[in-house]
């Protein structure tokens, strides 16, 4: 990042304050409305970052759709990987009304410049992935996102709304799936233990850092796209899916968690946040398979994108020759 | 990359649906596509996969002529102060009802 895009200009104080007061009033900035250029940067990257986790999303259950263990399970799986395509879409149209065009970010994506979701770059190693990525990806991302569809900014906020309304499928066919695991055969229900084992801890890791060590939450919340603290999200989906988990005779793997009559909250042990900045800079189990994936499916997509432009100059063609 | 240079954007298209049941087109958001009729096929695929439209329009943004945040006072100011369009304006007899 070059330092220039990282200082933004000094705003006009009188037109700052006229926006700060209208967020604080509950309105919704829309597309044309003046905004303070931090608050721009901010949401290009942050939405940008969202949609490409929509996208890189798509290859940790794709790699399962030709082996799922059921026509049933197979479809569900299809129709959920195809959601996830069409929530990168609502997001990067979303960014798109902030003057960005999307080519340049799905460019910087594949250049690897761009931050998605850490939590895709751990393996698929197991059928049961495919309920623990449901229940507790989709899961926290529904949490994560529900808060955002109150986002300050209006597009973000209707992409959220769209979003959140599929959502709920993906957590419920993954739940499906850990019931049915773990009620099955001993080797069926080691199989679901052993992917809740691994999938807990990126799970919670996907909600941010702390709220003392993450450097924009004081900006996202002063201007309304971000109402919930990183912390305060972590323990809302805590508290709901130990429930959840003691419901289908799963362990969450962390023997420190106590119940807090007082707060009414699940603690949890400290997260392994060394393990986090290291899948986050770029050696994760699967960071550099992923991008190599998302490159070859760009490449092998080229020439449908040229038929496209070529068939759409003929039309172009034939009308002009006709007029 | 290879492809990287010989990518060029597709054009931008807003999508509208209307809802089942009645309601009017509504605005849902955008997709690229070379032409009007890829254009709809993507709408229907990023917009519609359960049901959500009876109805597609798909209109090259660039033909969208919107007002400005800046006219937000004088140019909608006719319908503001003219509180004798609304029904509270008129008086009624008491005792009676008239809607
Ligand atoms: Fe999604
Ligand atoms: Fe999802």
């Amino acid at each position: 990042m070059t330092p220039a895009s990282v200082v933004a200009p000094a705003e006009d104080p009188k037109r700052l304050a006229d926006f700060e007061a209208r967020i604080a009033r509950g309105e919704t900035i829309e597309p044309k409305d003046w905004m303070p250029e931090r608050y721009r940067r901010q949401l290009i990257r942050m939405m940008s970052q969202h949609a490409h986790s929509e996208v890189v999303g798509m290859l940790p259950e794709g790699n399962w759709i030709t082996r799922a263990p059921s026509l049933r399970r197979k479809m569900s799986l299809m129709a959920k990987v195809q959601d996830e395509a069409g929530h990168g879409l609502y997001i990067y149209c979303g960014t798109e009304t902030l003057g960005v065009d999307r080519h340049d970010l799905i460019l910087q994506l594949l250049a690897g410049t761009a931050k998605y979701s850490s939590i895709f770059n751990y393996p698929t190693i197991s059928w049961a992935d495919m309920g623990a990525i449901g229940w507790l990806v989709d899961g926290a991302a529904i949490v994560n996102q529900t808060m955002l569809a109150k986002a300050s900014y209006g597009p973000y906020a209707r992409a959220m709304v769209r979003i959140c309304k599929e959502e709920n499928f993906h957590k419920r066919q993954g739940f499906e799936i850990m019931t049915v695991l773990s009620g099955g055969t001993p080797e069926q229900h080691a199989m679901a233990q052993d992917s809740l084992n691994r999938w807990w801890w990126p799970s919670l890791m996907m909600f941010g850092p702390h709220d003392a060590d993450s450097p924009n939450s004081g900006e996202l919340s002063r201007w309304g796209i971000k109402r919930k603290s990183n912390d305060e999200l972590r323990q809302r989906f805590v508290n709901m899916t130990v429930a959840q988990a003691k419901a289908i005779n799963l362990t969450i793997p962390d023997e420190g968690m106590r119940f807090n009559e007082a707060t009414a909250n699940w603690e949890f042990s400290a997260i392994n946040w060394d393990d986090f900045w290291r899948v986050v800079k770029g050696d994760g189990p699967c960071n550099r398979e992923r991008l190599a994936a998302r490159r070859k499916a760009h490449d092998d997509g080229a020439w449908v994108r040229e038929a496209a432009a070529a068939h759409a100059a003929k039309q172009t063609e034939s009308t002009e020759a006709a007029a | 990359m290879s492809s990287e240079s010989r990518d060029n954007p597709l054009p931008l298209w807003e999508v509208f649906l209307q809802p089942p049941g009645g309601a009017a087109h509504e605005h849902a958001g955008s997709v690229h596509a070379g032409d009007k009729e890829m254009a709809l096929q993507a709408a229907r695929d990023v917009y519609a996969r359960r049901g959500e439209a009876v109805s597609i329009w798909v209109v090259p943004s660039e033909q969208i002529t919107a007002s400005t945040p800046e006219d937000m006072g004088p140019f909608f100011e006719p319908g503001n102060d003219k509180a004798y369009r609304h029904p509270q304006f008129y008086k009624v007899p008491p005792g009676v009802r008239v809607s």
